[in-house]
C-alpha cells in the first residue's frame, strides 16, 4: 500500500487464498520481479507514487546477490559515515554508495547503522541487513518463493508464469540481477570452476591457481588467495585496466590492486598475462592450460592445480529473447532505451544492475555507474516516475521557481547533488520556463533522453569527467529545438559555487526567463 | 541476438578494416571494444557534443544527418565518428539508426593508442578515408 494516503491507480483482480504471502497470482498494473536492491528501490518508488504493483521473488528473503556475494564477503563500494552532511540528508548520498534512497529523511543512509566501523567498505552481511532494514522500515512487501518461469503476451498484457501461478500486467519490470555465472566459449571451459563455485579459501593452500579473467571478480579472488595460493596466474586477451588510471570505474578497483602490484614489481606470486586461452585439459589431478599471447610472442602452457573462470555473470532473463527482447554484449544483457525499457519490446522494463546495459552517452568513454547500487538506485526512482506517468497518467507536481532561485539551486546541485555525482553525464537536473515567468524544476532525468527527445526550451545540468581525470559541470541549453553544450571549468575542490560560474549560468539561463 | 565472443571474432575477421589481423589480435580487439545496440531512430552521434567515439557497424543501418538532411547511409562494416575523434572536435552531423543497429564502440580517448597498436587497422582506415575523399572529389567535379 502507498504510505502517503494517495489512492492507488489501477484495479487489481486477486483471488482468495489462505496463503499469508502478499500478491497472489492475478492481474496487477505492474509486476516487479526480484528482491535485490533494484527490485526494492523500484517497488519503494512505485509505492510512493501510488502505483499498485506486485513484487515477486524466487528467493526467501531480500538482498539479491548480496545474500551470497562478493565471495570474500566485503563490498568494493564505500560508505563514509562521517562527512559534512548528516545521514538523513539527500546530500549524504554522495558519500554513501550502498543505501537505497528514500524520500523520508529517517530512511536515508541506513547502511551506516549496520556498519561496525572496521572498514568504509561494508561487509556483505552488513549490506544484506541494510537492505532488509530498508524493506522493513518502508513497508515494502515481497511475495517470496515465487519463481518467474516463463513469459508471454496476451493482447496488451504481459503474462508472467510463476511457480505460484500466472500474473498479468500492463508493464513488467525485471530486476533479476546480473548474477548468473557466464562462461565464454573456449575448448575445455567446462573443466573450469566458475567464480560462483569457488571453494573455501583454505582449500587452495599451496596450490597453483589459474584465473581466467582480469576484471574485478578475478582480482577479488586473487586478493583473497594471496595468503594461500602458491602461484596465481590471471589471463585474458587484453591488458589489465585499473580504475585509478582510467579515472573511472572502468577497470579493477583500488581495493583489489595488490595482486597487480605483486606482478609489476616481480613479487613472484602473481602473473598477469595478456593471452587468449586456447584449451583447458585434464592433467592428472590438475589441469594443463594452453594460452596464446596477444602480442604474438607465442604459446605458453601452464600446469596448475585449479582453474577458475572469473569471467563474469549474465542476467537470468529466461525466455524474454523469445518474446523479442534484444540482447547486447558478450554476456547478453537486455538492450535498453535510455529509460530502461527493452529496446525492442515496449512495456518490458529492467531494474537494478541490469541497467548497465543502458550505457547512455559514455562521453569521453566514461561509463555510468548503473551497474552499482549508487547508480541504479537513481535510475529506479526515475523509472518508477516514467512508468507512473506513461502507463497510469500519474505525474507528480513539480516545483515552480522564481528566476532568481534557479542559479543558486543549480550551483548547489552541481556541487552537492548526489544524482549528478554518481551518474556523471548520465543523469541531469532539468529546468524549463513555465511560460508565465516561472521556471519549472523537472527534477532528474536521463541526459540522453533530454538531448534526443526534443521539445520546448529548457536547460539540463550535469557533472562530467574525461579520461584525463578532470571533473567539471556541463550544461545543455535547448532553444528552438537546437541543443548547445556549455562546459564550465573544473574546480580543485569540486566546489562549483564560484562567481565565475554564477556569471556563466546567468548568461545561459537568461534566454529562458526572458 | 547478441553474439558470443567467438562470433564477434568471426564477425571482426569479416570486416575490411580488421581483415589483416591474426586471431589472437582479433580476440584482443573483441575484448577491447564494447558492443552497443541502438533501436531504430535512436541517435548514435550527436552533432555539436564533445566526447564522442569511433563506431563500427556490426549489423543494421544508420544515416548521417546534417542540418536535417540525410547526407550518407552507413551499413555493416562501415565506421563513423573517426573524424570528430581524430580532430578533437565535436561531430558536424548526427548519426541516427534507421534500422536497429549493433555497433562496436571505441572511446575517442582510446583511438590514438589503438591505431598505434594495430598499424594494419590504421592502414585500412586510411584506405577507407582515401576512398571517401576520392568519391567526394568526384561528386564535386
Amino acid at each position: 500500500m502507498p504510505h502517503d494516503g494517495r489512492a492507488e491507480r489501477g484495479a487489481a483482480v486477486v483471488g482468495v487464498s489462505s496463503d499469508p504471502r502478499p500478491f497472489p497470482p492475478g492481474e496487477y498494473p505492474v509486476v516487479v520481479v526480484g528482491s535485490g536492491p533494484g527490485g526494492l528501490q523500484i517497488s519503494y518508488s512505485l509505492s510512493r507514487l501510488g502505483v499498485r504493483h506486485a513484487l515477486i521473488s524466487a528467493d526467501d528473503a531480500v538482498g539479491g546477490m548480496f545474500r551470497r556475494w562478493p565471495f570474500f564477503q566485503r563490498l568494493l563500494s564505500w560508505t563514509k559515515p562521517y562527512v559534512q552532511f548528516e545521514r538523513t540528508t539527500r546530500e549524504f548520498e554522495r558519500y554513501d554508495w550502498n543505501s537505497l534512497i528514500a524520500d523520508e529523511p529517517e530512511h536515508r543512509g541506513l547502511i551506516t547503522g549496520t556498519m561496525d566501523g572496521s572498514s568504509n567498505y561494508p561487509s556483505r552481511p552488513e549490506m544484506e541487513r541494510s537492505l532488509a532494514g530498508f524493506a522493513e522500515r518502508t513497508g515494502i512487501q515481497v511475495r517470496f518463493g515465487c519463481a518467474w518461469t516463463a513469459t508471454r503476451r496476451d493482447g496488451d498484457r504481459f503474462v508472467l508464469e510463476t511457480s505460484d501461478g500466472e500474473y498479468r500486467c500492463q508493464a513488467a519490470v525485471f530486476a533479476v540481477g546480473v548474477a548468473e555465472p557466464w562462461r565464454p566459449a573456449m575448448p575445455g571451459i567446462e573443466l573450469a570452476a566458475h567464480y560462483a563455485e569457488t571453494r573455501p579459501v583454505d582449500t587452495y593452500a599451496s596450490r597453483r591457481v589459474f584465473l581466467i579473467g582480469k576484471e574485478n571478480s578475478a582480482f577479488e579472488l586473487a586478493t583473497g588467495f594471496l595468503p594461500w595460493a602458491r602461484q596465481l596466474i590471471l589471463a585474458s586477451p587484453s591488458p589489465t585496466k585499473l580504475s585509478i588510471t582510467t579515472n573511472s570505474l572502468l577497470g579493477v578497483r583500488a581495493r583489489y590492486v595488490q595482486p597487480y602490484e605483486d606482478h609489476v614489481i616481480g613479487g613472484g606470486g602473481v602473473v598477469l598475462l595478456n593471452a587468449s586461452i586456447e584449451a583447458i585439459e585434464r592433467n592428472g589431478e590438475g589441469f594443463r592450460v594452453r594460452t596464446r599471447q596477444s602480442d604474438g610472442a607465442g604459446q605458453l602452457v601452464f600446469e596448475v592445480d585449479d582453474v577458475i573462470a572469473a569471467t563474469g555473470f549474465t542476467a537470468p532473463i529466461r525466455d524474454l529473447p523469445g518474446l523479442g527482447v534484444a540482447t547486447v554484449g558478450r554476456n547478453k544483457l537486455p538492450a535498453q532505451t535510455g529509460l530502461w525499457e527493452s529496446a525492442s519490446v515496449p512495456g518490458i522494463y529492467f531494474g537494478g544492475t541490469i541497467h548497465q546495459a543502458s550505457p547512455g552517452l559514455r562521453k569521453h568513454g566514461m561509463p555510468s555507474n548503473s551497474g552499482g547500487v549508487n547508480g541504479h538506485r537513481y535510475n529506479g526512482r526515475i523509472l518508477a516516475r516514467h512508468i507512473a506517468r506513461t502507463h497510469f497518467g500519474i505525474a507528480p507536481e513539480r516545483a515552480v521557481l522564481r528566476p532568481g532561485e534557479v542559479i543558486p539551486l543549480l550551483l548547489h546541485e552541481l556541487t552537492n547533488g548526489p544524482e549528478l555525482w554518481h551518474q556523471k553525464a548520465y543523469l541531469a537536473r532539468v529546468f524549463a520556463p513555465d511560460g508565465s515567468g516561472g521556471i519549472v524544476d523537472h527534477g532528474v532525468s536521463p541526459l540522453g533522453f533530454f538531448l534526443d527527445r526534443g521539445g520546448a526550451d529548457a536547460i539540463a545540468a550535469t557533472i562530467e569527467e574525461n579520461a584525463q581525470g578532470s571533473i567539471y559541470p556541463c550544461l545543455y541549453l535547448r532553444r528552438g529545438g537546437e541543443v548547445t553544450e556549455h562546459v564550465l571549468p573544473p574546480n580543485a575542490l569540486h566546489d562549483f559555487r564560484t562567481a565565475e560560474n554564477e556569471r556563466a549560468l546567468a548568461e545561459l539561463v537568461r534566454p529562458l526567463v526572458g | 541476438m547478441a553474439a558470443t565472443e567467438e562470433e564477434v571474432v568471426d564477425t571482426l575477421a569479416s570486416l575490411a578494416i580488421f581483415a589483416d589481423l591474426s586471431r589472437p589480435e582479433l580476440e584482443h580487439i573483441a575484448h577491447e571494444l564494447d558492443e552497443q545496440y541502438f533501436p531504430q531512430d535512436q541517435r548514435v552521434l550527436r552533432q555539436g557534443l564533445s566526447g564522442s567515439a569511433l563506431y563500427i557497424i556490426l549489423e543494421g543501418e544508420a544515416a548521417a544527418v546534417a542540418s536535417g538532411e540525410r547526407v550518407n547511409t552507413l551499413a555493416r562494416g562501415d565506421f563513423f565518428g573517426e573524424i570528430s575523434v581524430l580532430l578533437g572536435e565535436p561531430p558536424t552531423a548526427d548519426v541516427v539508426a534507421i534500422r536497429p543497429l549493433r555497433c562496436l564502440v571505441l572511446a575517442g580517448d582510446q583511438l590514438e593508442r589503438f591505431l598505434i597498436e594495430h598499424p594494419r587497422v590504421s592502414y585500412r582506415i586510411l584506405q577507407s578515408e582515401a576512398r571517401k575523399l576520392r568519391n567526394a572529389t568526384r561528386r564535386k567535379s
